[in-house]
């Protein structure tokens, strides 16, 4: 669904030109789960930018259902770390905000404003949030903040979810408790999820397929399918393969790391 | 209701500072032409209440019209200037350059235009307040997040769509902050120009009683001119309030 072929970026920066990216290749299936890990500063949020189309590469090919990226794909939800909900709006009014933006939903959008708000409502359920819909995003704590902005990434039902980091704000506990929420979505719906984390758990326990970035300017270093049986629970964290996996993609890392 | 230290401080200060004043006037027996005490400046209030009251109306009619042109003009320009960062770099250094004039200096050529009258009180009251408003209406649109903005445009939303969504309640607080601020320089403008030239409003009233040694009723005008800005400033404050109440979340809530 997702093809980037030797894709390089570089842009200038304040002491000459930056090459973010070089001749990076990444494939990722319809419905498939991809992370990406790798040292701080190595692009990965830039490569998330590319692929929705928010900037073009310098060289190489960005591809997106077989049609190469010419600007915004519109098909993609996004969440970020910040949950960057609006503090004018309620929580059920965040939510709802793409549904006022994305065809073909906003020229229906005041006719059918009840049929939306209930299918929102249905969306903050899942997530635990159906009682809170009627509150403000600043009278909520960072983890619901963050439930209802994997709600308004969703609410459109995108093909593709971005994630850029989005647990990184959380204590530990909040954030495994997230890691079900997603994970029980993308279940749910069957979307293609792109998750950008530097946490290996997160990535281990959640993807079908992680990819290893190196240090700027970054690329992928190494590819590796993640096999154990889903549903997963958070108890696949614990078993001796599962910290194995995390070993060595850690090793890695290192590698890279020291590399530049 | 209790009421705590905190509430009674505004009024007890105000009438500790007339306390201050008259005991100083009578203490130093300073004469009412130098510096009338409150009991003389009430005196007189009584005595002119009329004229008083009709050109503090004239006043606040020409400083609301002024402003409300402000208001119009500043939120035009201020999302022009806030939608595209070449005008915004165009325009700065113009709007800077124009706020620097001190507008004392414009209102004589206002009255060479417009003649003695109310116009040049509501055109000073306008240029002298419309410069907050842009500057603040432009950087409310000017900061919004750029995540936020990703998010929008990954959705495919235009210019127009983030302006609206996200731009123009984003500069909400900003705007009514700018309120309140300007509705206070539009008064001062107004002032200003009625001092120079004006036939009416309570700085024409002010330099007559001036001329005439009124000491006492060129005071009262002052306090007239205090009480409708407290007034004024207070109106747009609870306005702010009441528009823009997500901007005051409280610190207690569990946000983060």
């Amino acid at each position: 669904m997702i093809a980037l072929d030797n894709v390089t970026l570089t842009y200038p920066g304040r002491t000459g030109p930056v090459t973010a990216l070089a001749g990076t290749t990444l494939h990722v299936r319809r419905g498939e789960f991809a992370a990406v890990v790798g040292p701080s500063g190595c692009g990965k949020s830039t490569l998330m930018k590319l692929v929705t189309g928010l900037i073009r590469p310098t060289s190489g090919t960005v591809a997106v259902e077989g049609k190469p990226v010419t600007g915004p794909v519109k098909l993609a939800g996004m969440a970020f770390q910040n949950a960057n909900l609006l503090p004018w709006r309620t929580v059920l009014a965040n939510v709802m905000l793409p549904l006022e933006i994305v065809p073909p939903y906003r020229q229906r959008f005041s006719r059918d404003k009840a049929a939306f708000q209930d299918k929102a409502m249905a969306l903050l359920n899942v997530v635990g949030l159906g009682a809170f819909a009627d509150r403000f995003p600043w009278e909520m704590s960072g983890g619901m903040q963050q439930r209802a902005s994997l709600c308004r990434a969703l609410i459109h039902e995108p093909a593709l979810l971005m994630l850029d980091e989005p647990f990184a704000a959380l204590d530990a506990f909040t954030r495994e408790e997230l890691w079900c929420v997603l994970r029980d979505l993308w279940q749910k719906l069957g979307f293609t999820v792109i998750l950008v984390t530097h946490d290996l758990r997160e990535a281990g326990f959640l993807a079908d397929t992680i990819h290893v970035m190196s240090a700027r300017p970054g690329r992928i270093v190494e590819t590796r399918a993640v096999d154990f049986a889903r549903p997963r629970d958070l108890d696949v964290c614990y078993t001796p393969d599962f910290t194995q996996l995390v070993h060595e993609l850690r090793g890695r890392i290192a590698e890279a790391r020291q590399a530049a | 209701m209790k009421l705590s230290a905190e509430d009674i401080a505004p009024v007890a200060f105000t009438v500790g500072l007339f306390v201050i004043w008259e005991a100083a006037c009578r203490l130093f027996r300073i004469d009412t032409f130098i510096l009338p005490a409150p009991t003389d400046i009430f005196a007189a209030m009584g005595k002119y209440w009329w004229p008083l009251l009709k050109n503090s109306f004239v006043t606040l009619w020409t400083t609301m019209a002024g402003f409300t042109i402000a208001v119009v003009f500043g939120i035009a320009l201020g999302m022009v200037v806030g939608w595209s960062r070449t005008i915004y770099r165009g325009l700065y250094p113009v709007m800077i350059g124009f706020n620097s004039v001190p507008k004392v200096a414009v209102v004589p050529i206002l009255i060479m235009w417009f003649g003695i009258g109310e116009i040049p009180a509501i055109l000073t009251a306008f240029l002298i307040s419309f410069f907050p408003i842009v500057v603040n209406v432009a950087t409310g649109l000017a900061t919004t997040e750029p995540e936020l903005e990703d998010v929008l445009r990954a959705l495919g939303a235009s210019k127009l769509d983030i302006m609206r969504k996200v731009g123009i309640p984003r500069t909400g607080p900003y705007l009514f902050g700018a309120l309140k601020v300007g509705i206070t320089l539009a008064f001062v403008g107004a002032v200003v120009s009625e001092t120079i030239g004006a036939n009416a409003g309570v700085g024409h009233l002010m330099v007559q009683a001036g001329s005439n040694f009124q000491m006492p009723l060129v005071f009262a005008g002052l306090v007239a001119l205090a009480v409708e800005g407290i007034l004024m400033y207070a109106i747009f404050a609870a306005f702010e309030r009441r528009m823009v109440a997500w901007a005051f979340r409280s610190s207690t809530g569990a946000g983060g």
